[in-house]
């Protein structure tokens, strides 16, 4: 349906953004991608949108030798057009190439996915497997959330009503580590009922530094410490991944719900995890 | 809030309340009423229109969010009368029935084509995934769009 009237401004500071957001019922507007169709359902009816599209420098992708920060307003699609990131954080160009659709590529942004929260995303996966830093605004001055602390639940964040996403600060990605990432979805574009995360470093043939996440079969994206238990000292076999893929069926506690009951979400990572990890083996 | 911007080649401007939708703003403030609006939240593609350059949902986006863009329209993509090929591609392959996704479709599909002219048959039902067509079952709609990217291939 139609959006409940709201006021819009349109600041070009930061400060501006802020100030604006501590004002009742106010949200921040970067794609719209999440925040528009949730307002189309009358699931949030904020009183001010703060549109950051006239704020300078949130559109940028750096890259560096401690790591990669993406800003705020970074598109899906300019993530999938930037040629550097591939090489230089191929988990996260890998997830993001299963974020949503065409339309909705050219318009959703980093910011507005970590803030939004949905436990299907893509972007928070990446952000907590990674141990990202999420870099954020507010009265009081920026402030950097780990990512694995960043989510507490379902659409819910550690982000303060006043606060605002800058950005995200992805740590440095040895051209050697290995990694996988599968989700499944009944459509391509649609939110993954299960997906899993994860990349080890190689130590004499043994796994070491090892971080599997889960998307979408939980209510927020974690890390699963269980499995990565199970991968770290060891060569990554064929029972090395079996034993890595139980352990992480039996440590998570999907919710059932009308897409899926509990048992096939728990099955589903553990099938999931098994092939991106024969997929992370395979990489030379 | 007045909103300005390039519809079809051309400036246009609107009053318009912040909550407005592209989508409305097109249809209800400019009469240009080619662009579909199915399901009003961002699921069915039937509002696809090209916001410079992008495809894009034009239920999920403010009308003032495309203040001085570039907004390409089905109504953009004919010379007059004069259909262009991926249309007529459309019609040779009968790519539409009741014809309410074709507006989406096409303009999906010019987007993508003008970006990918060598997009394959994979990748056109990968983009074309966000659109939703309940006559056709698609077949045709992909033949459509293969046939006409050597219209695109040659523009470029």
């Amino acid at each position: 349906m139609k959006f409940a009237p709201f006021e819009y401004a349109a600041p070009s500071t930061l400060e501006d953004a802020v100030r604006l957001l501590g004002k009742e019922n106010a949200k921040a507007l970067a794609g719209g991608q999440s925040l528009l169709p949730t307002m189309a359902f009358r699931l949030a009816t904020p009183a001010l949108l703060v549109d950051l599209a006239r704020i300078p420098g949130l559109d940028r992708i750096e890259l560096d030798a401690a790591g990669a920060t993406l800003g705020a307003r970074v598109r899906w699609r300019d993530i999938e057009t930037d040629g550097r990131l591939a090489r230089a954080q191929p988990l996260l160009a890998a997830a993001i190439a299963h974020v949503a659709h065409y339309q909705i590529r050219n318009r959703g942004t980093v910011g507005g996915s970590l803030a939004h929260a949905d436990p299907a995303a893509e972007m928070p996966g990446v952000a907590v497997v990674c141990d990202a830093l999420v870099q954020v605004i507010g009265p009081n001055g920026r402030r950097d959330i780990e990512a694995g602390k960043f989510f507490t639940g379902a659409l819910s964040t550690a982000l303060a009503q006043d606060e605002l996403i800058v950005g995200v600060r992805l740590p440095a990605w040895p051209a050697t580590r290995r990694w996988g990432f599968e989700e499944f979805a009944r459509r391509r574009g649609d939110f993954a009922m299960a997906g899993a995360l994860v990349f080890y470093d190689d130590a004499d043939g043994k796994a070491t530094n090892a971080h599997v996440g889960v998307i979408g079969a939980c209510t927020r994206p974690h890390r699963v410490a269980q499995a990565e238990a199970a991968l770290n000292g060891r060569p990554i076999d064929d029972s090395t991944i079996q034993a890595a893929a139980r352990a992480a069926e039996r440590a998570i506690d999907p919710p059932s719900d009308l897409h899926a009951s509990a048992e096939y979400r728990r099955s589903l990572f553990g099938t999931l995890l098994e092939r991106a990890l024969a997929r992370a083996r395979k990489l030379s | 809030m007045k909103v300005e911007f390039q519809l079809n080649g051309k400036p246009v401007s609107a009053e318009v309340p912040a909550r407005t939708t592209l989508a409305d703003c097109l249809r209800h403030h400019l009469q240009n009423t080619g662009t579909h609006v199915g399901c009003e939240h961002g699921v069915c593609g039937a509002c696809t229109v090209i916001v410079d350059g992008a495809a894009v949902r034009s239920c999920l986006m403010l009308a003032v969010q495309a203040d001085g863009a570039r907004v390409t329209t089905v109504e953009g993509l004919a010379k007059g009368d004069e259909l262009s090929e991926l249309q007529k591609a459309f019609r040779r392959h009968h790519a539409l029935q009741c014809g309410f996704c074709t507006p989406g479709m096409l303009t999906t599909a010019h987007a993508l084509l003008t970006e990918e002219p060598g997009a394959d048959k994979e990748r056109i039902r990968e983009v074309l995934s966000g659109n939703l067509c309940r006559c056709t079952g698609y077949v045709p709609i992909v033949e459509a769009v293969y046939e006409a990217r050597s219209a695109y291939g040659k523009a470029k």
